[in-house]
């Protein structure tokens, strides 16, 4: 099991165990977590799983591919630790990843 | 879904089964008005799910009729190129430019100059004037008498929200709706009602109503609406007026044909569907996710087209560099093998929202979340005032390829 903490934009705090290999999107889907929709289910297309990651752990997400800089300029407030939640794998290196959400996805 | 053939007032259309591979050709907007589309696409999605069709109307053309085939062409943008045209006809000689059918980095500039206009934050503050306009609007409509839910409803409610986003003059909002009409009819999208001549004339009008609005808007500090925000962004405030056009029938059609059939269409599923209106009754906090449920029930935009760039295998065929491609979303949206049951019409759906009616990657619904709050509103407000919207005759479809569209539907209210 893999440490995710969710962070809602109301200071909301989620720890979850997240099982290694699922992405970041499919977890928060899971543990239903407020403020992630998710609607292309994962195939990096529909930008409403945007999340920022805690600087400390976002050179460990590795890199953004074009289709997802693609994608996340059309999310709303994007930063340069937004990442799309489903293109992000939990894994034992990501243990006690912290990523915050932002206020809505729409 | 009835096998037998199907009769129009033209002509008969052939059981599906009853023809070859060869000759189904989707293109075909008598299809559509008479219903018998479902059963064509079931046929592709079983038999030839990525099908080549010699088309005489709009020429050699492929359909991609699964849903995860859809979601690969539509999130390979640099294969499958959204230039020159997102129909599936080719235009003769009038073909404004249109951010939609831009590919990157055009596209991406200038879908981020109006995206304010439909940003959260801008949602959220027009979310009580529309509760209100909702509120005045079924207020005003007669119980227990016929009308027609298009016109006083759908187009009513679409059009004032059109004309909200582009500080359109409200009083003349109506032309809004009859240039969007225009702009998604014609030749292009299987329709023999208008020639290609005479939308160029209307819609010639269209753009000198709409210069005016620029050179007023341009000359006031910038607000949020459509107008302003080209008219005051670097990267479109130096367009030419054809850009101005096709931009502007973008937006227009986009926030109009679309939110206007699945206003309509949640009547007609909930009426062929009685015990999910019970569902509804019994539970209105079931709203949002039956707005999802409608809106991929309806597919109000059958399909987008691409053009390869490449050659691509996709389904066990090679799609040739140049070859048109036609992604059918509403066959997408009824593949049993991502949706289950997927001709039923089930309220509270779990997924609802993996559906395929707003597109994805790039060129994904700018205003999927407006669409939605609009829809969403119309419900809850119905539910507080109506017991029933019944459906007191058979819809009027229209005939396209295109818009999955209701031009009249018969209804009577009863009160709650």
């Amino acid at each position: 099991m893999v440490q995710v903490t969710y962070i809602e934009h109301d200071g909301t705090t989620h720890e979850v165990d997240a099982t290694e290999g699922h992405s970041l999107m499919e977890v928060a889907i899971e543990k239903m977590i407020p403020g992630i929709d998710g609607d292309c289910g994962g195939a990096c297309a529909c930008a409403t799983c945007h999340v920022f990651v805690d600087e400390a752990w976002l050179a460990k997400t590795g890199e953004k591919d074009d289709m997802e800089t693609s994608m996340l300029e059309f999310a709303e407030g994007i930063e340069a630790n937004s990442r799309l939640a489903c293109q992000i794998k939990a894994s034992a290196k990501l243990d006690g990843i912290v990523v915050r959400l932002p206020e809505s996805q729409h | 879904m009835s096998q037998a053939a199907v009769k129009t007032e033209e002509s008969v259309i052939p059981d599906p089964y009853s023809i070859s591979l060869e000759e189904i050709d989707m293109g075909k907007a008598a299809l559509y008005p008479a219903q018998a589309h479902w059963a064509y696409f079931e046929r592709l999605r079983k038999e030839d799910p990525v099908h080549f069709c010699e088309s005489e109307e709009f020429g050699p053309y492929w359909s991609i009729t699964k849903f995860n085939d859809i979601v690969h062409v539509d999130t390979h943008h640099k294969q499958f190129s959204s230039e020159p045209q997102i129909v599936i006809g080719d235009a003769v000689d009038f073909q404004p430019p249109m951010f939609i059918a831009m590919d990157q980095p055009k596209h991406d500039v200038q879908r981020k100059v109006v995206t304010p206009a439909v940003s959260p934050v801008q949602l959220s503050e027009v979310e009580p004037m529309i509760r209100k306009r909702v509120g005045d609007l079924l207020d005003s409509l007669p119980v227990g008498e016929t009308f027609d839910w298009v016109d006083r409803v759908s187009i009513e409610l679409t059009t004032q929200m059109l004309a909200t986003l582009f500080d359109f003059p409200f009083e003349e909002r109506r032309k809004l709706t009859y240039w969007s009409d225009i702009s998604a009819s014609g030749p292009q999208v299987g329709d023999d009602s208008m020639t290609e001549e005479f939308r160029l004339q209307e819609l010639t009008k269209c753009l000198e109503e709409f210069n005016a609005l620029w050179q007023e808007r341009k000359a006031q500090p910038r607000k949020n609406d459509f107008i302003s925000l080209m008219a005051h962004h670097p990267d479109m405030q130096d367009m030419d007026p054809m850009e101005y056009l096709g931009n502007l029938m973008l937006l227009i059609v986009g926030g109009n044909d679309t939110t206007r059939n699945s206003m309509s269409g949640g009547v007609v599923a909930l009426n062929q569907n009685p015990a999910e209106y019970d569902k509804l009754r019994a539970d209105p906090s079931l709203i949002p996710n039956m707005v999802s449920e409608i809106i991929r029930w309806q597919t109000p935009l059958a399909h987008m087209r691409r053009n390869a760039l490449e050659d691509v295998e996709l389904g066990g065929k090679t799609i040739k560099k140049g070859d048109k491609v036609v992604m059918w979303y509403i066959s997408g949206n009824r593949d049993d093998e991502v949706i289950d049951r997927p001709d039923d019409f089930i309220i509270d759906r779990p997924k609802a929202r993996h559906h395929v009616s707003f597109g994805f990657g790039i060129h994904r619904c700018m205003g999927n979340r407006l669409a939605e709050m609009q829809i969403k509103i119309l419900w809850e407000e119905i539910l507080k005032r109506f017991s029933n919207v019944e459906l007191v005759g058979e819809p009027v479809r229209v005939t396209s390829n295109f818009v999955m569209g209701y031009s009249h539907l018969p209804v009577r209210l009863h009160a709650k």
